[in-house]
């Protein structure tokens, strides 16, 4: 007498599931009769019979399904609600040989990250989509979903969905079936056993046609929810039979899966030191060592820094420029620029914090240490955040002396000097720098070796900023010198 | 020659009373057990499981992994 398995526990589920808390480790998460044990466990079938279980990336979802993590024995990983399709993009393309399994709700797939999800299967994803749709939201507590049957109760749907105002339930896979790029697209239920069987047929396709790179696969899934809906096994069956297939009719939409061509990724590019210099530019200037501190007090405290003036003028690298400066002396530094729509013209200005310490906000509406302002329409806005004793540089070739009480207010025709001096009208912003160096110096805000450090930092500064730009470097310096000689000369 | 045979085996504290399985088995094999298990559920139980005709309906029913198994018995 021999005994073999017919039916039993798949090996693509763990054998316990030590992820999961508490006692009970053989059992999933999921309420009595839910359709996620269902579908996990006809998922797991057909990748231990395509064999793809060592390359299979399971994405959870957000919704109950959040803990598949805890139950397949393959990749997977938890992603922000509704971004599943966009996250399985990236994993298929950066490791073409993994199989993207993304598994949803309807909150999650139909709602929150419908456009994730339809841009992957305008895309055609080389990926396979589970949808389950069991008409609620079921882990919040089942909140009324975008497949919400009309005239169904839920929590937030207490006298049932109205049509008039939440509209009629989306039918996902009829829509995904307008799209091109799809080369599968079922609706199937996990009711009665035939159909269970046939959701079976359907989900071995699914991962069939994931494992020839066929392209981008759709089962939704008609799933029992019967802990939400209130109902038991036989009833949410019934339910889901009678009222959600007369507005989810079952069936094939869309099948291409033979003559579909099998996609052949291109070699991955892994360049790291591209990538890092994309994500983190190239430092210019050296900066200083870790602990360094400036001896003048003027460092000590947070200092708030307003720049104003109209797009194109530079207004927001001055500030970057600043930031730089900041960030090479180790400060911690915000930078919060602030610009109309368009790229040149307009109204531009942002706000720059230097401080040792933390900075609660980036925003600046009052007691500013430091103003630039390179227009008048930039001076009338935020003239009045200037402290009493507050430093005010402005461009005398474009705006009038202001009369307000201030510590310096200290005007330089920086157009002028750019577009005469320097001979180009687009560095004005660093000849403002260069008076600034000056004015920091003469007017006694530096002591000790600050002084002849801030005559170098603002140059490391311009370097910084301009690290991508470099064939502007050197008028910017230029611009930087001239600012510093007329603002000697005018002081 | 040999002979064929089925049976259903149910863990019972896997079980979380459902009722899915009881409603599916063809034979009308299954049914609620009147002993409350670890997790507090009355679990099912099978009562005559060697007339078991092994159609799997329960198992593909049941969305616990592993709580129902059936087997095949080969007699020599």
């Amino acid at each position: 007498m021999s005994e073999k398995v017919k039916f039993g526990r798949s090996p693509v589920f763990f054998e316990t599931f030590n992820r999961k808390p508490g006692v009970a480790k053989k059992n999933m998460h999921y309420c009595p009769g839910c359709g996620h044990g269902i579908l996990h466990k006809l998922i797991a079938e057909a990748i231990d019979f395509h064999g793809i279980q060592k390359d299979t990336m399971f994405i959870a979802p957000v919704g109950c399904a959040v803990f598949s993590y805890y139950y397949f024995n393959c990749g997977s990983i938890s992603v922000p609600h509704g971004r599943a399709p966009a996250v399985g993009t990236g994993i298929a393309r950066s490791q073409p040989d993994s199989y993207v399994i993304s598994y949803q709700g309807d909150g999650d797939l139909g709602a929150i990250g419908f456009n994730e999800f339809i841009q992957a299967a305008n895309r055609g994803e080389k990926i396979t989509v589970f949808f389950v749709n069991n008409s609620n939201y079921g882990m919040t507590g089942g909140q009324m979903a975008p497949t919400t049957l009309p005239g169904q109760v839920t929590t937030t749907s207490p006298y049932g969905r109205k049509v008039e105002t939440d509209g009629f339930p989306m039918k996902i896979s009829e829509i995904v079936n307008a799209l091109e790029a799809p080369v599968y697209i079922e609706r199937v239920a996990l009711t009665t056993t035939a159909n269970i069987q046939k959701a079976k047929k359907a989900v071995f396709k699914g991962i069939k046609n994931l494992k020839e790179r066929k392209g981008f696969s759709l089962i939704e899934v008609l799933s029992p929810c019967p802990i939400n809906l209130k109902m038991n096994a036989e009833e949410i069956n019934k339910f889901i039979e009678e009222k959600m297939m007369k507005q989810f009719p079952l069936g094939c939409i869309r099948d291409n899966s033979e003559t579909a061509v099998p996609y052949i990724a291109p070699p991955v590019i892994r360049d790291a030191e591209k990538v890092r210099e994309t994500l983190f530019p190239r430092r210019l200037s050296e900066g200083v060592a870790a602990d360094f501190r400036n001896e003048s007090p003027i460092f000590d405290q947070e200092l708030r820094v307003k720049l104003g003036g109209f797009g194109g003028q530079g207004i927001l690298s001055l500030g970057k420029m600043f930031a730089d400066m900041a960030r090479l002396r180790n400060f911690n530094v915000t930078w919060m620029p602030s610009y109309g729509p368009e790229q040149r013209g307009g109204s531009a200005n942002c706000s720059v914090i230097l401080s040792r310490n933390r900075i609660p906000s980036p925003m600046i509406s009052r007691d500013c240490d430091l103003m630039i302002s390179m227009t008048q329409t930039a001076f009338d806005k935020f003239g009045h955040e200037l402290k009493k004793d507050g430093i005010l540089i402005y461009d005398s070739s474009t705006m009038k002396k202001p009369d307000i009480e201030a510590g310096v207010i200290f005007g330089i025709d920086a157009l002028q000097i750019a577009d005469k001096k320097v001979g180009n009208n687009k560095v004005a912003n660093s000849v403002l720098l260069g008076a600034l160096a000056v004015i920091l110096e003469k007017k006694g805000y530096l002591v000790g070796k600050d002084v002849a450090d801030y005559d170098k930092v603002f140059e490391e500064a311009i370097r910084e900023c301009f690290s991508k730009k470099p064939q502007v470097i050197d008028a910017n310096i230029a611009a930087y010198e001239e600012g510093k000689k007329a603002a000697l000369e005018n002081l | 020659m040999s002979a064929k045979k089925f049976e259903i085996r149910i863990s019972s504290e896997e079980c979380k009373g459902c009722k899915r399985c009881v409603s599916a088995c063809p034979k009308k094999l299954i049914s609620v057990g009147k002993v409350i298990n670890k997790q507090g559920y009355f679990a099912v139980t099978a009562e005559e499981p060697g007339n078991c005709i092994g159609c799997g309906s329960c198992f593909y029913q049941c969305p616990e992994p592993g709580a129902i198994t059936i087997v095949e018995i080969t007699e020599d």
